[in-house]
């Protein structure tokens, strides 16, 4: 009963304050979208439950969405495996899936999620070409592995197979995503790094570590063999048995000579590997290199000759939506991709889908070093209020389109996945 | 059982005079051993339920395949083969044996001896309890934590490092102090220390003191009364202790994990790596053969003595 009159003190408040938000929202850039439309007074009964990877599953965009929109919106942040357990196997669990689009590839065949329809979603035709069609820009060639816009969309709401054209059903809206690299400690290095074969680089003997997340670690270890000049694979996103075996065999010899530290599954385990010193040169995560550097130890997440590894993560919907919790949830994602979240995102380092509608909600400054690659004119900070760098700072790695435009590969799910996951299990266990 | 049922039929009827109350159902109407039977009812169910039904499902899915998003009932014997062609299983197997063994040796070396002195060193009753509660306090947080702390203290530039490097005992700082057997076989030690205490620490209680003091009047030595007094006695507290650590240590893959930076691995690292990946009839595969290793290490540590006896 208590509960119930607090549901109702809190959304009659919220809702107020969302009028508010939205007409404040309006003036203030000019942006103003649309939403809210379902306005009805019973969405204050509505929850939704997200799960996702700890990137994007932020309390802060909960606390959001209950002041723009009124409804409550559940997060759970897990570590990719336990995403992907949960949305292959407890579909009655989560009303949204915060996924990545490699995942995607095993989970949509479960049936556990519903495509999009795109004409609810009014800033699709402004969601960036690589989700789209795979192109940043008409002239770019498509990268290898998992490319989002290969498991992007179907061809109807209950559709099993991927089609590789625009059909107007996506399987996920994407939200979230970044181009990857090693993360090295240029004090303990001393030198320039620039290719990915300097992680077996005997130099670095029990000072290497990779990570043990098999679908990414398998493209790291792909950049790094063909860095090396030991083999040019034709896909390194869908590898042959041989390929597999090659690929682990270079690095089990390694890892019999010492070469790693340690191997890291978790985001803050990678920090205190690399903080700690006992390891200087690592598969990294952009936002690691953040906690390390905010920690005032020098962390470099470095460019690298070859490209980058990228991803990209989106929001899917449940197969058991429908009614008011599948319009809020329409909802949620057109608020999503409305710049709020994108602005919060990409001050972190991360992109967003929309980059354009996020720029509304970063100052100028911000702007330029996050997105433009322009040095920055006064001290950057990220959305919790942390300085990240100081005035005069470029971004690794320039610009959006510098970044992206480099990306080797994604993060891939082969044919032969099982395959590599018993000879990575091997690997991680010799 | 007859035993037991003759017991409780026993306590029964006396309960039943005492209250002088007509008993709502007369027990030694039934048949003795239906009587029995009835007794161990709840428990065979729970026990079926929730240990048997669950163990013939793993053994069951352990003969079915996988996708990436399913697992199909097939029977094949494709994940026993895969699993027991493969030299790193051996290996892995090897790791997880010789972690349980170097455990047990130096749980037991400080068990017993912690246990020893709690018995027969300290006199009074009151410091016995404190102490003992003593060694339960690093319990009182998570293994999680307990395991973690020791990362910054045994790393590259941990304390343990920096000490000796100050104090001139080494110039370069040791590399193997963390992520390697020796840190994991540490934080087996440090985790599971107190499993061997306690049982060995309650059966050390209840040894009669006049045998020691009989042994020291036949003129034993203290070496003597341990060996032939003290330690015979304690048996069934070293077994029951020796079970625990054992089958624990061959079951955790969380400290392996931690403790190694995921560069060893045993059994259950091995298991629950498959589970990660959604790999369920290879993972149960393997957690079938690790349980009959595990049954066959208990059954040869029930040899030693007769549990059942000695309680």
């Amino acid at each position: 009963m208590t509960d119930r009159l607090d549901k109702k003190g809190i959304s009659r408040r919220s809702i107020l304050k969302g009028g508010a938000a939205a007409t404040g929202a309006a003036l203030g850039s000019g942006a103003i979208t649309g939403f809210p439309t379902i306005w009805a007074q019973n969405i204050k009964d509505v929850t939704l439950r997200q799960f996702g990877t700890g990137v994007s599953n932020l309390n802060e965009v909960a606390a959001k969405v209950k002041e723009d929109l009124g409804f409550t919106l559940e997060m759970t942040a897990l570590d990719s495996d336990a995403v992907t357990q949960r949305a292959a196997t407890q579909p009655d669990s989560f009303d949204i899936a915060d996924i990545e689009y490699w995942i995607c590839k095993k989970v949509w065949p479960t049936g556990n999620l519903q495509a999009m329809d795109t004409s609810k979603i009014k800033n699709y035709d402004k969601i960036v070409g690589i989700f789209r069609n795979g192109k940043l820009t008409p002239e770019s060639t498509i990268a290898q592995g998992t490319a989002p816009h290969t498991v992007g969309f179907v061809e109807g709401v209950d559709g099993k197979t991927f089609v590789d054209n625009e059909s107007g059903w996506m399987t996920l809206i994407p939200t979230i995503y970044n181009a990857d690299t090693l993360g090295i400690r240029p004090d303990l290095i001393g030198r320039p790094i620039s290719n990915w074969s300097e992680l077996l680089n005997p130099e670095f003997k029990g000072k290497a570590s990779i990570l043990d997340i098999s679908s990414i670690g398998i493209m790291d270890m792909a950049m790094v063999v063909e860095s090396m000049g030991e083999y040019k694979y034709p896909d390194k996103g869908n590898m042959t048995k041989e390929e597999i075996d090659l690929t682990l065999g270079i690095f089990t010899e390694a890892k019999k000579n010492g070469q790693f530290r340690a191997f890291w599954k978790t985001f803050d385990e990678s920090v205190n590997l690399m903080a700690s010193g006992e390891v200087v040169i690592q598969s990294m995560w952009s936002p690691a290199i953040t906690a390390v550097r905010s920690q005032g130890i020098p962390c470099v997440y470095q460019p690298l000759e070859e490209g980058y590894r990228s991803w990209g993560g989106g929001i899917g919907l449940s197969k058991s939506l429908s009614g008011l919790e599948l319009d809020a949830a329409y909802e949620y994602i057109n608020w999503y991709l409305d710049g709020w979240v994108g602005g919060f995102l990409m001050r972190q380092g991360y992109y967003s889908a929309v980059p354009e509608t996020s720029k509304n909600f970063m100052s100028e400054d911000e702007w330029g070093f996050w997105f433009e690659g322009k040095a920055a004119e006064g001290d950057i900070t990220n959305p919790f209020g942390t300085v990240m760098e100081k005035a005069g700072a470029v971004r690794d790695g320039g610009s959006f389109y510098d970044r992206m435009g480099a990306v080797a590969c994604w993060n891939a799910v082969m044919d032969e996945n099982q395959y590599m996951v018993r000879k990575w299990n091997e690997f991680i266990a010799s | 059982m007859t035993d037991q049922s003759h017991l409780f039929l026993h306590s029964q009827t006396a309960a039943a005079a005492g209250k002088k109350a007509k008993p709502a159902f007369q027990w030694s109407r039934l048949p003795n051993n239906l009587t029995g039977w009835l007794l161990s009812l709840p428990l065979t169910v729970v026990l079926f339920f929730f240990l048997v039904l669950p163990i013939c499902m793993i053994v069951v899915v352990s003969f079915w395949r996988a996708t990436e998003f399913s697992i199909y009932p097939a029977f094949q014997f494709d994940n026993y083969e895969f699993l027991l062609t493969s030299p790193v299983t051996y290996q892995v197997f090897w790791n997880t044996v010789k972690y349980a063994l170097i455990t047990w040796f130096f749980t037991l070396v400080i068990g017993f001896t912690v246990a020893y002195f709690l018995a027969f060193h300290v006199r009074s009753l009151t410091w016995q309890i404190v102490l003992f509660l003593l060694c339960t306090i690093p319990f009182w947080t998570s293994n999680i934590i307990r395991m973690i702390s020791w990362i910054p203290f045994l790393g590259r530039n941990g304390i343990a490092n920096s000490t000796l490097i100050s104090m001139g005992v080494i110039d370069e700082p040791l590399e193997w102090l963390l992520f390697s057997d020796f840190s994991v076989i540490l934080a087996f030690v440090h985790l599971y220390t107190l499993f061997m205490v306690v049982p060995i620490f309650n059966t050390m209680m209840r040894i009669d003191t006049s045998l020691i003091e009989a042994a020291r009047d036949a003129g034993a030595s203290g070496y003597q009364t341990l060996t032939n007094v003290i330690i015979p006695l304690t048996k069934p507290g070293i077994m029951i202790g020796s079970i625990f650590v054992v089958t624990l240590v061959m079951g955790d893959f969380i400290t392996v994990r931690f403790m190694s930076g995921s560069q060893k691995a045993n059994v259950g690292r091995l298991i629950s790596n498959d589970i990660a990946l959604l790999q369920y009839p290879s993972a149960a595969a393997t957690a079938v053969i690790l349980l009959i290793t595990v049954l066959l290490v208990i059954s040869v540590l029930l040899r030693f003595v007769d549990i059942r006896k000695e309680l």
